[in-house]
């Protein structure tokens, strides 16, 4: 299959391969990821994985464009279509209308009832493609066919940090308070970001993802655990 | 006023408008999304550590717009600030003294470093012999304000915050100057071409190296909103969201060019046209709202030449580093130790009355 070298200044390259936002095309792209990660190329500074594309850095001071994408080529050839399965997590999520304000507007839109929306939502794996916009921010797919549904015409200013989200095909948390356009149909109590973990962004790209509803009491509980530092996240990780 | 600190600090006694700890950068964790952040002139910082004596790398006080007051708290810290800025110093019982930058000054404890207003460029850099004796997140000292990450609470340095100084690793040394502040050049910002030139019409890309683009009043640490003639794309502005460098050049669909400095997020969904060179990062991270700025294209081969180029420049320009001439100028430490220079100063900044002052003038000793 075609591989695509673009260019970002004398800083950094992308290997493309493909256009769209696929689990076949994605894990092409950690399988590079993970080969790059392992082989320790000099003057390789890091490896950015994205939905169908790895931004390779490189220090231009003590390498060359030319040296290092001979070394991915060379790397490229082996690093197949596979890369090993990340970790399954079971992230309690509350879809409580107060907590998840566009539920209703959402789902009447998509012609479902909340009740069949949220069903379709939490019975779905996820697969973590990237993560972005923010520390932790992960773009996790793909979403029922039934739940597609572009962002926001109107972005808000603040969306509350833990907020379970969909725009698209994607479903996310988001890790912060930040603005944000996606729809915001229920509400995380575990932080998705934590400064104090020694790491801490708890989800990483290929890992997976599935809801589990929780009620309003439930939510408030975990809430005042995490709040008190007493919430182990580790304990979401599922035996695979 | 607060009691005196038992460990050795710089303590913030006036806050500036922006000043962050930074050092190069938070490199190695942008797969989670965690943005590099870092000196947004790192040719400055690394003059800056040269003069005192530290590793390139060693963090500093980035400052823009307006510069703190911060009051030593140890005995004979060397500092030095690189950039377009006034300082001054305030030693017990004396007015202020105007310090140069671009030299390194050894500061007794309770002396109040003044660091005034930031002119010419958007940042100068504070450096301090030793470095701040402060616990690296994710292997870096760099602060991005956006997400609270960094020392300190990674916020900006607040009024009463104390900077902690690594005594130990503080190299003996007199102090040092640059013979001359650094040159950055005044041509054209280079560029390289990309990665989606392709998804730009080919007068658009012929537009983007020939107009002159204003720096808009969106401008920090994330980057530079650019006013100019619109960039058309050929279809839609949006990608899939892809890796982001300091220096790329995002075109969302209103044609209107975003310059992205070093607290970009690590990846975006609107088509580049073009990235900055790395020998010209500094430059751009100058930049302040109604700056100028043009841009001329280069291959990446010629920009990893350029960068050499510069990295052998600097080289040279620390090794060019000399021990203050005190024939030069005034040599402070000397006046202030014969305690010849205070009552001057007191009338010059306007402590003392008319009389005071002629008489001063006239008893001259």
């Amino acid at each position: 299959m075609d591989v695509r070298f673009t260019t970002a200044g004398d800083t950094a390259f992308n290997v493309e391969f493909g256009e769209g936002i696929d689990r076949p095309t994605n894990a092409r792209v950690m399988a590079l990821h993970a080969r790059l990660k392992a082989a320790a190329l000099p003057g390789l500074v890091e490896t950015v994985p994205t939905f169908r594309s790895l931004q390779v850095v490189y220090d231009p001071a003590v390498t060359s464009r030319r040296d290092v994408q001979a070394a991915v080529e060379a790397e490229l050839a082996h690093a197949g279509d596979a890369p090993a399965e990340g970790a399954l997590w079971r992230l309690p999520v509350c879809y409580d209308a107060e907590l998840g304000p566009d539920l209703a507007e959402l789902s009447a839109s998509l012609g479902l009832s909340a009740e069949r929306l949220i069903d379709l939502h939490g019975s779905t794996e996820y697969f973590v493609y990237m993560l972005g916009f923010m520390p932790g921010f992960a773009y996790m797919g793909d979403l029922p066919a039934e739940l597609e549904k572009p962002r926001r015409s109107e972005p808000r200013v603040r969306v509350p940090a833990g907020s379970v989200a969909t725009a698209g095909r994607l479903t996310t948390v988001y890790p912060w308070e930040s603005p944000g356009g996606w729809h915001l149909i229920g509400r995380c109590p575990v932080p998705l970001y934590d400064g104090a973990r020694p790491a801490p962004v708890l989800l990483a790209a290929g890992d997976r993802v599935r809801f589990e509803a929780v009620d309003r009491a439930r939510f408030d509980a975990l809430s005042a655990e995490a709040a008190a530092g007493r919430f182990d996240p580790d304990t979401l990780r599922a035996a695979s | 006023m607060s009691a005196p600190s038992p460990t050795p600090c710089l303590t913030i006694v006036r806050p500036g408008l922006f000043a962050t700890i930074q050092d190069l950068g938070r490199f190695g964790h942008q797969e989670l999304g965690m943005p590099v952040a870092g000196a947004l002139d790192p040719i400055a910082l690394r003059l800056a550590n040269a003069l005192v004596g530290n590793p390139a790398g060693t963090a500093g006080v980035e400052i823009a717009l307006l510069g703190p007051a911060l009051k030593v708290e140890a005995d004979g810290v060397r500092v030095a600030v690189v950039g377009p800025m006034a300082l001054s110093l305030e030693r017990e019982e004396a007015s202020p003294q105007p310090l140069e930058p671009h030299r390194s000054h050894t500061l007794a404890r309770g002396d109040v470093l003044k660091l005034g207003a930031v002119t010419g460029a958007a940042v100068a850099y504070l450096a301090v012999a030793g470095g701040f004796a402060l616990e690296p997140f994710l292997g870096s000292l760099s602060t991005y304000v956006r997400a609270g990450i960094g020392p300190l609470g990674g916020k900006p340095l607040g009024d009463r915050a104390r900077l902690p100084l690594n005594r130990n690793n503080a190299p003996p040394g007199t102090d040092v100057e640059l013979p001359e502040p650094p040159d950055y050049g005044g041509e054209p910002v280079r560029v390289v071409l990309g990665p989606q030139e392709d998804r730009f019409t080919a007068e658009a890309v012929e537009t983007f190296l020939s107009a002159t683009y204003r720096v808009g009043k969106d401008a920090d640490r994330m980057g530079l909103r650019l006013d100019g003639p619109a960039l058309a794309h050929t279809g839609s502005a949006d990608i899939p969201s892809d890796g982001l460098v300091t220096g790329s050049i995002q075109v969302p669909g209103n044609g209107q060019p975003i310059l992205l400095l070093n607290d970009h997020q690590t990846a975006g969904g609107y088509a580049k046209i073009a990235t900055v060179i790395s020998a010209d990062l500094p430059r751009v991270g100058r930049l302040s709202p109604g700056g100028t700025l043009s841009f001329r294209a280069v291959t990446v081969e010629e920009a990893e030449a350029i960068r050499r180029r510069q990295e052998q420049t600097i080289v040279a320009w620390i090794r060019a580093i000399r021990p203050v001439r005190p024939a030069g100028g005034v040599d402070l430490e000397a006046l202030y130790a014969e305690n010849l220079v205070s009552g001057v100063v007191d009338i010059v900044n306007g402590n003392g009355d008319i009389l005071n002052r002629e008489e001063m003038c006239g008893r001259a000793p």
